[in-house]
């Protein structure tokens, strides 16, 4: 981790700002709904999954009403699949500016996730509404929120920056993720509680990041004690992902001009 | 004053070649396909091209210094070493200051944003603080002439308003160093000149300038130093007139008075798909590239035609020394064109009776067009003596310095 320059990275916090901006603003400039998208997505998701998995399968929630459960798991899925395919494809999409500007390009990657942020606390809006809605009372366990919060960026931001400096080196990635994030999604709970796991093999599934991230963050709206052991054992794997990440990408982004 | 920028041994070779199947990037299965390969047998070794090779130099601070060399030079690849932009193979770089680089207009420039949004986003991405864009945020604007455009997106604006808008923000940056590439190529003559009166600004005001210019002009009266570089080689640093006719005079080289072009690697990309210059061939009278004053000037153009052309024309340009055009010669002006074939090749005789040149040298520049668009192009394709001695009269003439590169016949009378 020394080898990450982190006084530079103060010094262009600036531009990390400019760039997020950059994103937000050509994304809602682009599109008639603007931010409707934002929740528009995990809507759509809600809809569809609440009807297949809540209505037809009838999946076990513990006890909460499907289309919260599943909008509380969607929420912080939606921001992460977005942020590590937007930042997977960052720096290619940016060669123009690495390749005619000097700044370190890890922000690249970085910026991707950030402008994630917009589209979640968006799409947040939606579940206060509800959360009122289905009569679900805001219990101490929310104030874990923003704690999940930043184990979701920092599960994308290691999953992100990896992916982007590979998609450098190998351009077989842009075709891969697509179908990776949709057996993610199943491999995650987002559809379904993380108590359909049987306990023994509880380390196993926290192994995928998100699988942590996803039920201490639905447990944390909904106001009930998360599964600790999953929880735990995704946050050291999120952090261990995002300490490899960036090293992996420091070893490489030397090399990235002459290769993109 | 100290030294702002020492560059020793450097290097950058990039693979050619080698394990990659002819894209410009690897797919894992190059990748998989590579080990496997190597694991069974010998790799091929890739062949590194040395776009940099072992060049030293050393910049003091305020000092102001032109980058002349022919396309693939290695000019870029040094201001981009430079600019941190992409890392040196072997030799170092060490520079005191903070250095801001220009190696195109309107980097980072979002067709949907507007201009004042690219002004922010432009100038922080050339290293300017969010408060120093706020504070001159006025100035970059008067600069740039676009006011009432200033909150329409830059899709809409004309290519001539991009570049000046993109060219203002550059030129408000305040940086201890400034690097910059060719940018003054573009925009309107009047503007050019605002921004070549801006650099000059800049040079004077104690800053560090390198200045990579494919205009001899612009280079001769802003860099009082000039480096030049052939094929990745430093081959030439000192007085800027001195560097300036050693580069212009590389082109005559060894050539004598026919100029093969088919395979010469200084024409732009852009260029040599529909047609292609073939040789150059100067017809003085003397089997030598010296024409004497008031000669007529002869010379034959050979060009290949990649595919059938409606309307080919030849064009000529004759350069001084500083790189300014001082005339030009068009065939279709004079009513020649031809209707060519595809595979044919086409010559094209020119004749300039008595030119009216100064003795001196110049440089002479090719193209090959059809109806006003640029086929084929080679600047500076080769060099010319004109000689002190008077075709007609056999005298000798020596213009005095600073005459200038015309001398037409006059008559003067006086009432003494």
């Amino acid at each position: 981790m020394t080898a990450l320059h982190w006084g530079e990275l103060w010094e262009y916090r600036e531009l990390l700002y400019f760039l997020v901006w950059r994103d937000v603003k050509v994304r809602y400039k682009q599109a008639v709904l603007g931010a409707g998208w934002a929740v528009l997505q995990p809507t759509m998701a809600m809809v569809i999954f609440t009807v297949i998995f809540g209505r037809l399968v009838k999946l076990p929630t513990d006890g909460s009403p499907y289309p919260v459960f599943v909008y509380a798991g969607l929420l912080p899925w939606t921001f992460f699949s977005n942020a590590v395919t937007n930042s997977a494809n960052s720096l290619v999409n940016s060669a123009n500016l690495i390749t005619k500007v000097y700044f370190p390009r890890v922000l690249v990657p970085l910026a991707s996730v950030g402008a994630g942020l917009v589209d979640f606390a968006v799409a947040f809006l939606l579940l206060i509404v509800l959360l009122v809605w289905y009569h679900i009372p805001i219990t101490p366990w929310f104030a874990l929120v923003p704690v999940f919060l930043v184990l979701t960026i920092i599960a994308a931001l290691g999953v992100g920056t990896v992916l982007s400096a590979l998609t450098v080196n190998y351009r077989d990635f842009r075709y891969v993720l697509p179908f990776a994030i949709q057996v993610w999604l199943y491999a995650t709970p987002v559809t379904y509680a993380s108590s359909v796991v049987p306990a023994r093999y509880r380390v196993l599934f926290g192994l995928n990041p998100m699988a942590g991230v996803v039920e201490g963050f639905r447990s944390a709206v909904l106001g009930r004690p998360p599964l600790w052991t999953l929880v735990e054992t995704s946050a050291v794997v999120s952090v261990a992902i995002l300490v490899l990440g960036l090293a992996y990408f420091q070893r490489v982004e030397r090399t990235f001009v002459d290769v993109v | 004053m100290s030294d702002a920028i020492t560059v020793a041994n450097l290097t950058k070779e990039y693979v050619l070649g080698g394990t990659w199947s002819g894209r410009e990037y690897m797919t894992l299965r190059d990748a998989l396909g590579g080990w496997v390969r190597t694991a069974f047998k010998k790799r091929s070794k890739p062949r590194p091209f040395r776009a940099l090779d072992d060049v030293s130099f050393t910049i003091r601070q305020g000092d102001t210094v032109g980058i002349i060399g022919r396309n693939g030079a290695g000019k870029s690849t040094l201001l981009k070493t430079l600019s941190r932009i992409t890392e040196p193979t072997s030799g170092t770089i060490t520079i005191h200051g903070r250095v801001s680089s220009l190696l195109e207009v309107g980097t980072g420039f979002h067709p949907e944003l507007t201009g004042r949004e690219n002004i922010y986003l432009n100038g922080s991405l050339l290293g300017m603080r969010r408060a120093e864009i706020i504070q001159r945020f006025d100035e970059i604007v008067a600069f740039s002439e676009v006011e009432q455009f200033l909150d329409t997106p830059v899709k809409r604006y004309s290519s001539g308003m991009y570049v000046r808008l993109a060219f203002a923000v550059a030129a408000h940056l305040e940086p201890e160093i400034l690097i910059v590439d060719e940018v003054l190529a573009v925009g309107d003559v009047a503007f050019q000149k605002k921004c070549l009166g801006k650099m000059e600004d800049i040079g004077h005001s104690g800053r560090t300038v390198l200045f990579v210019s494919h205009n001899m002009a612009a280079i001769t009266r802003l860099c009082p130093r000039v480096v030049l570089l052939r094929q990745g080689k430093l081959v030439g640093d000192g007085g800027a007139l001195d560097v300036v006719k050693q580069y212009l005079s590389d082109g005559s080289s060894g050539h004598g008075l026919t100029t093969e072009l088919l395979n010469e690697a200084r024409r732009s990309d852009y260029f040599g798909h529909v047609a292609k210059l073939a040789s150059l061939e100067l017809r003085p009278s003397a089997p030598v590239p010296e024409f004497r004053f008031g000669e007529d000037f002869r010379l034959r153009l050979r060009f290949h035609s990649v595919a059938p052309i409606l309307h080919a024309a030849v064009g000529v340009g004759i350069d001084d020394m500083y790189g300014s055009r001082l005339m030009t010669f068009n065939s279709d002006e004079s009513g020649v064109t031809m209707t060519t074939e595809r595979g044919g090749e086409y010559t094209v005789d020119l004749c300039v009776p008595r030119p009216c040149l100064n003795p001196g040298r110049y440089s002479l520049s090719c193209a090959v067009l059809s109806g006003g668009q640029i086929l084929d192009f080679v600047a500076n394709a080769t060099a010319f003596d004109v000689l002190p001695i008077d075709d007609a009269s056999g005298a000798h003439i020596e213009p005095t310095e600073g005459a200038g590169p015309i001398r037409l016949p006059c008559t003067w009378t006086s009432d003494g």
